[in-house]
């Protein structure tokens, strides 16, 4: 049954993706690109992204526990510290290099475009990177 | 500054899917709907991790790509996309995102629309951090490089 919810919001998020142009590199960049030809498009997405999900998670986060699961998995972490300044501000330099970010690649593998894949290949292969391969005790054998 | 391809109700439909979406992972699964965690989730356990969400995870991914196709299929051709940038920056780009969203903790859907949405500090502050960088590196790429 989670698997089955956890499809079906994926392919509703994928739609969302899809529909507002955000799997286009092209759309993001123009987004990014302030001082010259300025696409506004993402802001109003993430505008209309932050309304639903500001008003939604507080009607769902005021239940007991989720429909499928026993109890909600949410961050614990408040500190702002250097691995989060550092790892987001990589990010945006990738994104902005590619004008891809993780949803809008995945969705985007679908369309058959050999760029996309050679980003979702090192995508991989950076969170690989970062998160180790080897299980923690053959790391330390 | 020249306002050009603003798509604002296509942007606003797709946006509430998008929340609609991170609300729902929320009510039925409990889960952030970030997509760089549930991705990096889906390796995890190549370490002999997290084993046990590996479905909904799975199935959550095989939806995204899913979506695309059943656009194309409606309307009868496949979503045009382009990338204008040369294949080395969608390589280096990829391998920066990659590492970045696993040092950072998440990306646009983690922290742009779950962690501000749930008006979590360290979302904020990483969504400012990585808006800054990208216009930044749009905006020197486009000085220098004639992008």
């Amino acid at each position: 049954m989670r698997a089955l919810s956890a499809l079906l919001v994926g392919v509703l998020f994928g739609l969302g993706l899809t529909v507002s142009q955000m799997i286009d590199p092209a759309k993001i960049i123009a987004f990014l690109d302030v001082t010259g030809a300025w696409d506004p498009s993402l802001l109003v997405v993430m505008a209309s992204a932050l309304a639903v999900s500001f008003i939604g998670y507080r009607v769902a986060l005021a239940r007991e526990k989720p429909a499928f699961e026993p109890s909600f998995q949410l961050p614990t972490r408040t500190v702002i510290d250097r691995p989060l300044l550092v790892g987001s501000a990589m990010f945006g330099v990738g994104w902005s290099m590619s004008g891809l970010c993780p949803g809008p690649a995945i969705s985007g593998a679908a369309l058959g475009k050999g760029e996309i894949y050679v980003f979702l290949i090192a995508l991989f292969a950076g969170m690989l990177l970062k998160d180790g391969f080897a299980r923690p005790a053959a790391k330390s054998a | 500054m020249e306002i050009t391809g603003f798509t604002p109700v296509s942007a606003a439909i797709g946006g509430a899917l998008i929340g609609l979406a991170a609300v729902l992972l929320m009510a039925l699964n409990g889960r952030i709907a970030g997509v760089s965690g549930i991705v990096a989730g889906i390796m995890a356990p190549l370490r002999g991790e997290g084993r046990a969400d590996l479905s909904w995870r799975l199935a959550f991914v095989a939806g995204l790509v899913l979506a695309p196709l059943i656009v194309s299929a409606i309307r009868g051709e496949i979503v045009a996309v382009s990338t204008p940038h040369p294949l080395w920056m969608m390589g280096l780009g990829g391998l920066l995102v990659g590492y970045g969203t696993r040092l950072g903790s998440g990306c646009t859907s983690g922290h742009g629309v779950c962690g501000v949405a749930r008006l979590s500090k360290r979302s904020f502050a990483a969504t400012a951090m990585f808006m800054a960088t990208a216009i930044a590196t749009v905006f020197v790429a486009d000085q220098l490089m004639g992008f």
